[in-house]
């Protein structure tokens, strides 16, 4: 089981949710995805996101300013 | 999860970088978050889905090749407004790159490596003489009215 990094914080609509889907796509089943985004609409819609599509969403932490951690198991 | 995927279906109507650029936001926007999402291109919306990306006479006829330049590729599209002769898309597409927002050929790749389901409009290809083989390899099919209606039963359809 892996983890793999994604950095969405310089990224604007729709790219902040392409890539994030466009990564849970390539790693494998059980893989964990920690994806650092801003507040606001991607902190707002991503989780929720996730959580529709079927993955699991098993921490969502600020770390420091606007930029918050989102951990998603595939 | 048992609930049936939500689905989106655009039409594309419109040419214009502008409304192309909103129709592969919404698109890309859309399948990122689990949404089946379609895209019918029918009249100056075929633009967006030439091979060709910039000015070529694709056609059938001396008229549809002239069409077929006037109108051009992905790379060609005029904005609404402010085209000031074909300024206007440049100078967005530099504001696009310096923001850091995506540009529209990039969402056009967004959406194609997002499996967004891309349409050709059966009756405008006829009129502007343009074949299947004049856009690019992931246009899944040619359709007409009744086919689009059905494939976009169920979910919310916008004209753009």
């Amino acid at each position: 089981m892996a983890t793999h990094t994604l950095d969405i914080t310089n990224e604007h609509c729709p790219m902040t949710f392409v890539k994030t889907k466009l990564k849970l796509a390539q790693i494998a089943d059980g893989d964990i995805l920690e994806v650092l985004l801003t507040e606001g609409e991607p902190l707002n819609n991503l989780p929720r996101s996730a959580k529709e599509q079927g993955y699991n969403v098993l921490e969502v932490k600020h770390l420091e300013g606007k930029i918050h951690k989102v951990v998603i198991q595939k | 999860m048992s609930e049936e995927k939500k689905k989106l279906s655009l039409i594309a109507f419109s040419g214009d970088f502008d409304k192309l650029t909103a129709v592969f936001t919404l698109a890309t926007g859309a399948a990122s978050v689990g949404y089946q999402v379609n895209i019918f291109f029918t009249f100056w919306g075929l633009d967006a889905i030439k091979q060709k990306k910039g000015r070529s006479f694709i056609g059938g006829n001396f008229l549809t090749k002239i069409f077929g330049f006037m109108m051009g590729g992905l790379h060609v599209t005029p904005t609404s407004r402010f085209n000031f002769w074909g300024l206007g898309p440049r100078i967005f597409r530099y504001l696009m790159r310096k923001n850091n927002v995506a540009t529209l050929e990039e969402l056009v790749e967004a959406a194609v490596a997002l499996g967004v389901n891309l349409y050709a409009c059966e009756m405008a290809m006829h009129v502007l003489g343009l074949k299947q083989s004049d856009f690019i390899h992931e246009v899944k099919d040619t359709l007409g009215v009744a086919t689009f209606l059905e494939i976009s039963e169920g979910g919310r359809t916008m004209f753009i």
